[in-house]
């Protein structure tokens, strides 16, 4: 298939950025929309058009979270529960326009070209996205009982991958399915509890510092996450977050 | 140079123990003034640089991609081995040592095997401590499922992600040290030289790295009392594997370049069960769960006519009858099945392909459920594998659930790397090395779920101990600073390498022949797939390194790298990692061509029995060759380390 490209190209941080048109040719339906790029990076670069456009990726298997392309409006592309990596040209029609931009959002500012800096997410897991568990001196895993259901939804909640489509896909660039994934996974878990009500109002109070917009319940980042985080983790964390100001498990003031 | 294993004296189960009884170590006050490098964020380096944090040392860290969180470790799919026995079904200690050994066809060092399978127990116990969400049973207790090699089932598991939320609990221990200040996060930042300093005595020690920021290109010194190298392995030497597209050999080659020497290089592990190869535009193969062999039955048609017929379309896996398919590894192996280990099946798989059997595009087999989705029924196979399914029919386009998946061996893991001695230190004082950047536990062939075990040993329970026993003395040496000779001549020689590269591209920039760096990247990885894959021989070889040192010489005229050194510019990171895989690739070939035995992944075809097995030669080979760099382009020197097995009778390697 033949599709024209119109992809953002921005040199650096500073630099203003501009759409540029290129168009790609022969283009079979069983490649992979980032190898796709690659094809279209070589012609870039064999007849000296222009330096090949920088995109984010490593895994190539939907798991690292690495890539993360704006296709179309739509964070990943059009193919639900997939990362950009895993989108396949079969998807797009031949003689396609497609328009490919960076995730925007103030806490993720573009490197380069389609190439943002997401450290911000790093910076809420080390507010408090952990159970301070020293290496060593802990109990036989097997003293800790956990019942399947709950660890089915904890694990449900672990599968977030970080590649920040919900932070794209929110018209708030709200980050709070990123933050409820990994609050509710901690908070299911008996290992969790603990630390729980620290870890909430440490992990928002982060999320509202760097930046991030405020949740108005729109699940845009629901319907565009390829990993499929549920909304109820959302709620999750409102609750543990209310549960934290009451202060209910706590004697001190 | 002597290679000194440094194995502790005793009876093997009571080696780990008596040096950790013996060791030196440092006290709480002093560590904070320790500083540590650790290049890598991967299992090994992260749970290294957590623990080593949370002890108290200083400890800057280093990982390429845009967080800790996304090291490769992360794409491993199936599980994780312990020793827990929690089935009862006799599993132990000295089982999966045991198992390791044999599944490494020999070729592993005793008593580093033994210490991770007594470890092995306490990194789940870490890993639940940490969160992990393991799979569990009604009960709540964990679940376990098995693992090729095995007759035990002892695979501790997270559905299909194991490897993600195993990192994810390693980077979780490690953001809560960046909170308490021990660690110092650098990312976007490539390790590209390794700086050696000699002390007092002359002794060389490792002093410290230079790194390049990825985002400004600015080249950066790094100072430390120990470096850790975590950087993994070399599988994207042959350019389509199931590594992540940065995954690369630099940070360990600086090393080998500077004196570590790198062992068994040639054994690379082929995985049985990926996404078949289907366009010459690919840039990486997917890799389908080793766990799926626990319910999925591998086979291709009895009949040529039938795959012939298969790979024209007009027949589909389905309308192939019961008794015309030949479950080759059921027939061939009827002890383990469809779990041999790796490097059995992708060589029979390679074997029916060969024969005329293959389906696809000739070099596929299935990989078949419609038994265990009879058996269990659907819903069962979808919570084991649904994530893998789902996968599968991203890629392909097509429904496992209804079709046998198509798969093919692909280049997955490497066994060799950097020689380490029993506490991982390599032959450079002061540098260590760790998962599968080194070569020490898995022999010629890794077994399933083992990598995760390795990496997570290496990094939480070995050297935290180990490298304590080496820096206990280098407290007198005070704050190692970077403003020396050494360092200038490190940073001028990383600064020339660049230079010499973005010459060549900005020369042909404007010339008439214009290559990327990908076009040489997928020549490289052709000759050694091709040559120096998954069958060897004097011959192929031959051809292998006449081929590769062509290109070579072609690659350092040709290639075009487009932008500077002072910008964010991939190319350039894709450039520097490709010329230390040409290096590479001759060492690979070298390494094959002197280890005239088959064992584990390298099969020489000269060396096999009767029925296509490998054929060892424990009276000539029953050792670990070990290299020492000498020069772009000089042969570099081989030193043995003798393998000595004391706990195990050494036997041949049967899965019948």
């Amino acid at each position: 298939m033949n599709l024209t490209l119109h992809i953002w190209r921005q040199e650096n941080a500073k630099a203003k950025g501009r759409f540029e048109t290129y168009k790609v040719e022969n283009i079979s339906p069983d490649c992979s929309f980032l190898e796709m790029l690659d094809i279209l990076n070589e012609k870039l670069t064999n007849d000296h058009i222009a330096h090949p456009v920088c995109f984010d990726n490593d895994c190539r298997e939907g798991i690292c979270g690495m890539c993360g392309l704006y296709i179309n409006g739509r964070p990943h592309g059009n193919d639900d529960g997939v990362t950009t990596c895993q989108l396949h040209m079969r998807h797009f029609n031949d003689g396609d326009e497609i328009w490919i931009e960076p995730w925007r959002a103030k806490p993720f500012p573009v490197i380069r070209d389609l190439v943002v800096d997401r450290t911000a997410f790093d910076k809420i897991i080390q507010a408090g996205g952990y159970i301070s568990a020293t290496t060593g001196g802990v109990p036989d895993a097997n003293s800790i009982l956990i019942p399947k259901h709950k660890a089915d939804q904890a694990m449900d909640a672990a599968e977030c991958i970080g590649c920040g489509a919900c932070v794209a896909a929110c018209k708030n660039a709200s980050a709070m399915l990123f933050v409820s994934a990994k609050v509710s996974h901690l908070a299911l878990l008996p290992q969790g509890k603990p630390e729980a009500q620290d870890r909430v109002k440490k992990m928002v109070c982060k999320m509202d510092e760097l930046g991030f917009g405020a949740c108005t319940n729109t699940y845009a980042c629901e319907a565009e996450c390829p990993k499929q985080i549920k909304r109820q983790n959302i709620a999750r964390l409102n609750r543990e977050w209310i549960c934290s100001a009451l202060g209910r498990d706590r004697k001190e003031k | 140079m002597t290679l000194d294993s440094k194995i502790p004296e005793g009876p093997i189960a009571e080696k780990w123990t008596n040096y950790k009884a013996h060791q030196k170590l440092v006290n709480p006050a002093n560590k904070r003034k320790l500083d540590i490098i650790v290049v890598g964020t991967g299992l090994a380096g992260g749970a290294a640089a957590a623990s080593l944090g949370a002890l108290g040392f200083h400890v800057d860290v280093f990982c390429i991609q845009d967080s800790p969180r996304r090291a490769h470790s992360i794409a491993a799919q199936g599980g994780i081995n312990a020793a827990k026995n929690y089935q009862n079904d006799g599993d132990s200690i000295y089982r999966l040592f045991y198992d390791t050994i044999k599944g490494g066809d020999y070729r592993a060092r005793e008593a580093n095997v033994y210490r991770l399978a007594e470890v092995s127990g306490n990194i789940i116990d870490q890993c639940v401590a940490q969160g992990v969400p393991f799979a569990r049973d009604y009960s709540g207790m964990l679940d376990n499922r098995s693992f090729g090699g095995a007759q035990v089932s002892r695979t501790f598991y997270a559905r299909g992600q194991t490897g993600q939320q195993l990192l994810l609990g390693a980077y979780s221990a490690l953001s809560r040290e960046v909170a308490r200040g021990t660690v110092t996060l650098h990312e976007r930042h490539e390790m590209l030289d390794l700086v050696i300093i000699p002390d007092k005595e002359g002794k060389p020690r490792a002093r410290g790295i230079i790194a390049r920021n990825l985002v400004t290109g600015e080249i950066e010194r790094y100072a430390a009392h120990a470096v850790v190298v975590a950087s993994g392995g070399y599988g994207n030497l042959f350019y389509l594997s199931t590594n992540a597209m940065g995954s690369n050999v630099s940070a360990a080659w600086a090393c080998h370049r500077k004196g570590a020497f790198f062992a068994n290089p040639c054994y690379v592990q082929i995985h049985p069960t990926c996404i078949p190869v289907h366009g010459d535009y690919q840039s990486k193969l997917t890799l389908m769960s080793e766990s799926l062999r626990n319910d999925g039955r591998i086979w291709v048609p009895k009949k040529k006519e039938d795959a012939e017929a298969i790979r024209r379309g007009e027949k589909k896996g389905k309308d192939i009858p019961e008794e015309e398919r030949d479950y080759y590894l059921e027939r061939r192996y009827p002890a383990f099945g469809n779990l041999v280990p790796r490097d059995v099946a992708s060589r029979a798989a390679k074997e029916r392909c060969d024969a005329g059997y293959g389906v696809g595009t000739g070099l596929a087999v299935f990989l078949d459920f419609s038994e265990a989705i009879n058996r269990l029924g659907k819903d069962v196979v979808k919570q084991r594998y649904g994530n893998l399914f789902q996968m599968y029919q991203k890629i392909v386009d097509d429904d496992p659930y209804e079709t046998p998946m198509m798969i093919y061996p692909a280049v997955h893991y490497t066994m060799g790397g950097l020689w380490v001695d029993y506490e991982l230190q390599t032959t450079i004082p002061g540098l260590f090395a760790a998962g599968e950047a080194n070569f020490s536990d898995h022999g010629a062939n890794r077994l399933g779920a083992s990598a995760l075990m390795q990496g997570l040993s290496d990094g939480y329970f070995v050297l935290p101990y180990t490298l304590q026993n080496y820096l206990a003395d280098q407290i007198y040496v005070g704050k190692i600073t970077s403003d020396t000779p050494e360092f200038d001549k490190a940073e001028q020689d990383v600064r020339e390498r660049i230079n010499k590269l973005l010459e060549i591209g900005h020369k042909n920039e404007n010339g008439t022949e214009r290559l990327t760096v990908d076009h040489f990247h997928k020549a490289l990885g052709h000759i050694m797939w091709e040559y120096c894959g998954m069958a060897r021989s004097e011959e192929s070889l031959k051809i292998a390194m006449e081929k590769v040192v062509e290109l070579e010489a072609e690659f350092w005229q040709k290639v075009t790298v487009p932008g500077n050194n002072e910008e964010f510019n991939p190319e350039l990171e894709k450039a520097l990692r490709l010329a230390d895989y040409f290096e590479l690739a001759r060492l690979v070939i070298t390494d094959a061509q002197h280890r005239k035995e088959s064992c584990g992944g390298h099969f020489r075809i000269e060396s096999q029995t009767e029925d296509g097995e490998t054929l060892r030669d424990d009276e000539h080979f029953m050792y670990v060759a070990a290299w020492e760099y000498k020069g772009h382009d000089v042969t570099e020197e081989m030193h043995k380390e003798d393998l000595h097995y004391e706990a195990i009778h050494i036997a041949k390697r049967n899965y019948k």
